[in-house]
This record gives C-alpha cells, structure tokens and sequence, in this order.
C-alpha cells in the first residue's frame, strides 16, 4: 500500500506554545491511522492544518505524493479531505435532509440528494430517518448525520476528533463497523482518540504524539492498552480505585418521589425517581444519553425553575425552591457538562471565571465591589493545585484545551469547599491524563467526607470511581448497585430499561 | 468567511480610528462629487468649527447629551439589551423635569433646579421602565417596544406644548414659557452656552468606570452580555439586570433632555433634540461601551453636527451631510469589527 498523505517537517507555534514540532509520519492508503497524545500533545492541530483550518509555519503535506497547498477547508475537499468534527454543527430546527443539502457544494436537488443518502444509509447502515428535525436525534444519530454529510463529498480521507467520546458502547460498535466496511471500500480514516483500548480494536497503524513531537508511528498489531499508554504519557497511568469498605451513616442529600410533566415534546419527563447520598459517599447515574440526564440536572442546579414534583432535601432542609445562588451558598457545587459558555465564559480571564462560581462568597467582595486580589490568588492556587497548564490566570478561559479548562473548573468547584459535588459528564471529550487527575482527584475528595454525584454517559468512569451506580431510563432510575460487587448482565439489563 | 483565532484586542480598541479614517476618504469623495475641494470642505467641516472658544464651547454644547446619554445606553449594550428609545426617554425627562420648571414658574428656590434635574432622571427612567416591564414579563422585543415609544413620547410632548403648557403670550407658537432663572441650568463661562452638564458627564464617566472595573453589578453585565447560561450558572436575576440596565439608560437620557430645555433651549418646544438619542448609539459604539471611548467619541460626533451647520452656512450643501458622515463612521465600524472577528476568503 502506498502513502496517501505524507507529512513533511510540520512546525506549528502559538504565543508561548510549539503546538507542532517537526512533525512528519505518512498514512497509508486504505488503512485506520489513529493519532494518540495527551492534550495540548498537537493532536487537534495538525488535523486542523490537514484540513486547511490552519497555515503551519512551515512544513509540507503531499497528498498521493504530490505537494498539496491547503489554504481552507474548501481546497481540502477539494481534494477529497473531509473531517468530522467533535463539535457537531447542525441547525436544530431543521431536518436531517435539510442540514445535509446546506453541506454540499455542488447544486443538487432535495429529492436526489435523498436517494444518495438513503444509499449510503443502507450501505453501512445507518440508522437515520432524513425527515426528523434535528432536535429528536440522539447524539450518536447526530454524529451519524455528520459523517453521511462527509460522505456525500467522496471523500479520500476522512479524519475524525474524538468520535467516540460522545458515543454508547453499543453505539460505538456500530461506528467501528461502519468504519471498517468504508475503509474496505477504499476510504482511508485518521481518528483522534486518546481511549487507548479502542485505538488497539479499530486502527491499523498508531502515530503517538507529545508535546507536539511525533514519539513514533507504529502497527497496533503488537500493542496492548498498557504499553501504548506507556508510550503516549511517558509514565504509567495509574487507575483511580475506590476503597469501598467503607459504613455510609450520614444522608447528606435525597430525592423523593421526584417527577416531571412537561408538554413539551423535546424533554424526558422524569418518572418518581428516589436517590439517597450518604456522606462521602460517590454516587453514579448512568445510561444513554437523552434519557433525562439534562432535565435532572437542570433540576439539581435550578437555573431555570424548572417545574417538578416530589421534594429534594439537603440534609433535612428542603431546597425544592432554592435557587442557584441559594443552592451554592447552602455548599452544593455544581460541573455542568458543557464547559465553555456554561460553567466558564471563553471571553473571560481564569481570575473571573473563579468569581463566576464564587460571587456568592462573601471574601470575594467587598460590599459590592470585587476584590480581585483574593481572587487571583485564589486563581493561582487552583491552577497550581490541579495542574493546570497556563502561564497565568489572566489568560481567557476559551484558550485553555478541554482537558486543562474541566481541570480548572472542577479544581475551582472542589477549593470552594462543597459539601455536595453534582458533575455532568466530568470527563467527557477530554485527554487520558486529564481524565485520570480528575478521577483520581474526585476519589480523594470522597475520602474526605464529600458526597459527589456524577452524571456520566462513560460507564467506565462510573465503574471506576463510584461506589453506587444507578441507570436512569426514560426518565425512571433503577435501584442503586452496589459497585464492589456489581453484577454486569444486571447492569447491562438496566441499562436496556429492564428493570422495575 | 471564517472565525479568526487570533481575534485581536488591540485592533479592537484601534478600529474605531480606522472607521474615521475611511469615512474621511470617502467623504472626500462627496465633497469631489459636489465639486468642492475636499480639503477646503474638511477644513470648514472639521477645524473652523472649534478654532474660536465659542465654537469650542459649542462643541461641549452638543457632546454633553450624546455623552451622558451614551454612557446609560452603554449599561443596556453591554447585557445585550438593545434600548433604542433613548430619544423618547430624552424627551420624557424634558417634559417631567420642564413641568416642575413651568409648575413653579416664579419660584427663586435654588431647589428648583436640582427638583428638575431630579424629575428629568425619573421620567427617563419611567419611561425605560415600560419596555423593562414588557420584556421580563412578557418577553416582547425591546428594540420595537422601546422604539415605538419614542414616537408616542414626542406625541405627548407635541399634545403639551400646544394645549395645555402653551405660553398664553407666544403668539400661538407651540411653546412653553420660558422656564424662571432658578431653573436655568448656569453656564460655565458669561456669554458661552457650555454648562454645568460638562461636570455631569465627567461624573458618570468617572461612576460608569467603576462600575465596570471594580464592582459585581458590572461583573454581571459583563457575564450576561457574553452568555446567558453562564449568568445563570452564576445565579445571576438576568431579568433584575435588564430591569436595572433599562432604568439606568433612561435616567441617563431623560437627564440629557432635562439639561438641553433647562440648558441651552430654555423652554419646551416641540423639536428638543436634534436626534441626540438616536446618535447617542452611535457614539456608545464607536466609544467601544468604555466611558472613557464614548467621551471622546461624543467629541467627534459633535463636531458633524457643528460641521454640518457650517458646511451649510458657508458650502452650500445640507446639513443633513452631518448625518451622512455619522452613518459612514457606524458602517466602517461595524466593517472593521466584521473583518476583526472574521476572515473572508473568496471561493
């Protein structure tokens, strides 16, 4: 097989930073080439340059050994490069068929565009229907829509970010089949990953990456998930385990009875859920996502007062109609799943998104003027505690990588000292040494008498750090796991909504 | 057309002196058209206007509204609340702080002027207040609100001019009487019409400045006019913001209106402002919503107006050319902060 794309002494710096330091490796034709690294390893970057989102310094791609000058993303698929996004763009209120027209540069008609799509929907199974809005897909079906939107380009090459990061087990098995049928079809696939378990199932050769260097590129063929971790950190991963021999007294939290009765066609309504947290204690929701894990937490954080019945009790107080504000004085905390524009502002400075959360405590203020230095420092410590990597907290929240912002923002919410951590999806779409901190980092909070509940659709995660793990199903939450010694056949029933 | 990564600061707060610089070239294109050279015309446009202390203190005459009025609509711009009825909230502070003028029209109290300030700010703000109230509670689009109020604004000033505050000796004329001197706003220099509203402004640039950079309520504005989800994240009222932001513009506005009938004009008559409310946006933006831009763009938007008056006078030309040259500087600013924020390449 020959090389398909050859990457020639790629450099690639930012203010401060070598994102891309003389990168070069070639991808053959027709094969799965995944690229490992940590974040900030140059990963994302270097795809982004592949497909014309950014001008390296210097350095050269060829594409079929010819030199190739990829100056925007229309040259690239142009040239046949097509690329999935982590972040899916598509218009809610639209179909499935009308936010694949918008895709396409060439003019074709509505109903031809269907008898293509349809095809390849067959083809490799797809499980799409082109005349449902956006809004009633799951995320899996989503990203589904997006790589039949590349698809429909004939792409040569198609790189994807993180495709799994959003995905189901079941879901993600699907995706690895259809990927290896359109590489049988002649498609070569660069994918992003840093689950180092699914490199070794789905690629063919793996180019591992750190701080911006290409550490080699092998086969996976002699790889097992230890020793390409090994590879990728430089140091062993040491997994989060929960000592779980521990006697729960104390309720800290519970939820009774609680349900929803909304008319509106695009939530989950919540089915008489009961949850009790003990002091200390890790508490797990699992399940696929869409089946009520945003309207429960929009319920915990009460942004919106959002309507419900039954009652929720933080340590014997009711705080059904305690607000946000009230809810963070009382030392609950909250990590919302979506970071930027929700639990941190991009255009905002490190120091202010720390007073974001805190302004509720009053050593930040005085009277109603903010104290900046206290929240520098306070700022500083947080950067300096949970390792995040930045040269200062005058730097904007939006510049961080997802793994160094979730570290800041869950660092933020442990040093404001909760009783009470609700996190949404802690880990979701970020680098193996960030989730490992993190995870390591909420097991040590827990040790210190903290409840947390996690929301997460990462049942490993959940496997890993909790001591109680429950499956909401279209609204209903099974009984709680005990994880020590959890059966998975149970689990997995309750995960298919098979339980009582 | 692209989001650009290295979305610049700099060129942020720079872009406003590229807007004027292009709209200087193409203005001198309108004046090549005319057949009038372009560097006689800025010079009657632009420098004779201030090159007296009269001319100067003119300039201070017509940059003390759009800047006072400026700086409250920066607090509505900066949540993302759009208050485009400055000019009717300018005119209802005319009207409440004129009536106390009128109501007590022999008085000598040195109450009174302070009284009238006092009900110039409370009628713009009440009159802000009602496209608030519509938008919290019923979620009704400020922009149309506040603007059609406007019209109904001046509608009541236009009914109280010519009924029942109609100057018995004006000939007919729809006028007020003139106010009593105790409820003349006092000028800063004999024979200049620059007044005391010159230390206002200064005051509430001053207070805006903090609030901006050192208090929470401005750290709130700045949260919910970046994203809403985070303000409530925060536990940010954004609806006691919209409410407060409103009030404050209005305020603002209807204190301009009270200081140009108690100021300059004297009396309530049916044409007050000259746009002022409406140029004010112009002027927040091009100000960059920082108070210390906005009175220095109030500055420059005040000489089109005088400009415009002596291009008329002495070129010959309307003086809607002043407004002319206030659209093409918010054209090119919106154009530089498009090419800021995007790339455009063509396919």
């Amino acid at each position: 097989m020959q090389s398909i794309v050859e990457f020639k002494n790629i450099f690639k710096s930012y203010p401060g930073v070598i994102a891309n330091d003389d990168v070069s490796f070639n991808i053959k034709e027709q094969s799965i080439h995944a690229i490992l690294g940590e974040n900030g390893a140059g990963k994302s970057t270097l795809v982004k340059i592949l497909y014309g989102h950014v001008k390296p310094d210097s350095g050269e791609i060829l594409i079929n050994s010819d030199l190739a000058i990829i100056n925007s993303p229309s040259t690239a698929k142009n040239l046949g490069i097509n690329m999935v996004f982590q972040h899916f763009s598509l218009f809610e209120s639209l179909t499935v068929a009308e936010n694949l027209i918008l895709g396409m540069n060439e003019n074709i008609s509505l109903t031809k565009l269907k008898d293509k799509s349809k095809t390849i929907c067959d083809k490799y199974g797809f499980n799409l229907n082109l005349n449902s809005p956006i809004s009633s897909l799951s995320v899996g079906q989503r990203q589904s829509l997006e790589i039949v939107r590349s698809l429909l380009n004939n792409p040569k090459i198609l790189i994807m970010d993180e495709p799994t990061s959003v995905l189901t087990p079941d879901e993600i098995s699907k995706l690895f089949k259809i990927i290896k049928n359109l590489v049988k079809d002649g498609l070569t696939v660069i994918f992003i990953s840093h689950k180092l378990e699914e490199i070794i199932n789905l690629s063919d050769y793996v180019t591992i990456m750190r701080n911006g260097k290409v550490v080699s590129t092998i086969s996976t063929q002699n790889e097992d998930p230890e020793t390409l971790g090994y590879k990728m950190l430089g140091y062993k991963v040491s997994k989060a385990k929960q000592v779980s021999d521990i006697n729960f007294s104390q309720e800290i939290f519970n939820i009774k009875n609680l349900s929803t009765q909304s008319k509106d066609p695009f939530t989950v309504n919540l089915n008489k859920i009961d949850l009790n947290l003990k002091k200390g204690q890790i508490f797990g929701i699992a399940g696929v996502a869409g089946n009520g894990q945003k309207e429960l937490m929009e319920i915990l954080l009460n942004e919106n007062d959002y309507e419900f019945s039954g009652d929720i009790f933080f340590k014997d107080l009711n705080i059904n109609n305690l607000s946000t504000f009230q809810r963070k004085s009382l030392s609950i905390s909250y990590v919302t799943e979506e970071r930027l524009g929700h639990s941190a502002v991009p255009e905002m400075s490190l120091s202010e998104n720390i007073f974001l959360s805190m302004n509720h405590k009053s050593e930040f203020k005085k009277g109603d003027f903010i104290n900046f230095e206290k929240i520098n420092s306070f700022a500083s410590d947080v950067i300096k505690n949970f390792k995040v990597d930045t040269p200062s907290y005058n730097v904007k929240a939006g510049k961080l990588s997802g793994g160094n912002l979730q570290k800041f923002i869950i660092g933020r919410e442990i040093m404001s000292n909760p009783e009470l951590l609700i996190l949404s999806q802690p880990t979701w779409g970020i680098d193996a040494g960030s989730e490992a901190f993190i995870k390591k980092t909420i097991v040590e909070l827990s040790q210190k008498g903290v409840s947390i509940i996690i929301i997460s659709h990462d049942l490993d995660e959940l496997l890993e750090v909790c001591h109680e793990i429950a499956v909401l199903y279209e609204g209903s939450l099974s009984k709680p796991l005990n994880v020590e010694n959890i059966n998975i056949t149970k689990l997995g029933k309750y995960m298919g909504g098979l339980f009582d | 057309m692209q989001l650009r990564e290295d979305y610049s600061n700099l060129i942020f707060y720079l872009s406003p002196l590229v807007a004027v610089a292009l709209t200087l070239f193409f203005g001198s294109f309108i004046f090549l058209i005319l057949d009038l050279s372009p560097i006689e015309s800025f010079k009657i446009f632009f420098i004779s206007p201030i090159s007296n202390s009269y001319g100067i203190s003119e300039l201070f005459v017509k940059a003390t509204p759009l800047a006072i009025i400026a700086l409250g609509l920066s607090y509505c711009f900066k949540n993302n609340i759009y208050n485009i009825g400055a000019e009717g909230q300018l005119t209802m502070g005319a009207i409440f702080g004129g009536g106390i003028g009128l109501l007590f029209n022999d008085s000598t109290s040195v109450f009174l002027l302070p009284l009238m300030i006092l009900f110039g700010a409370i009628g713009g703000a009440f009159w802000a207040s009602i496209p608030a109230i519509l938008k919290t509670k019923f979620n009704t689009n400020e922009i149309l609100t506040s603007l059609m109020l406007t019209y109904v604004a001046l509608f009541i000033l236009d009914y109280f001019v010519v009924g029942p505050w109609k100057d018995p000796e004006g000939y007919g004329l729809p006028k007020s009487m003139p106010f009593p001197d105790a409820g003349r706003l006092p000028v800063l220099f004999d024979g200049l019409r620059v007044h005391i509203g010159v230390y206002f402004a200064t005051i509430i640039c001053f207070i805006t400045y903090i609030v901006y950079n050192k208090t929470l309520f401005g750290f709130k504005l700045k949260v919910s006019g970046l994203s809403s989800k985070a303000s409530q994240y925060a536990g940010f009222k954004y609806n006691n913001l919209i409410f407060y932001t409103f009030i404050i513009s209005g305020a603002c506005a209807g204190l301009a209106g009270l200081f140009e009938v108690s100021g300059p004009i004297g009396l309530l008559y049916r044409d007050i402002s000259p746009n002022y409310g409406f140029t004010a946006i112009i002027v927040a933006f091009l100000g960059r919503l920082n108070p210390i831009g906005i009175i220095l763009s109030s500055l420059l938007i005040a000489l089109t107006y005088l400009g415009a008056e002596d291009a008329q006078l002495f070129l010959k030309i309307p003086s809607a050319v002043g407004f002319v040259f206030q659209g093409l500087v918010l054209f090119f600013l919106l154009g530089t902060d498009f090419l800021n924020k995007y790339k455009v390449s063509i396919e």
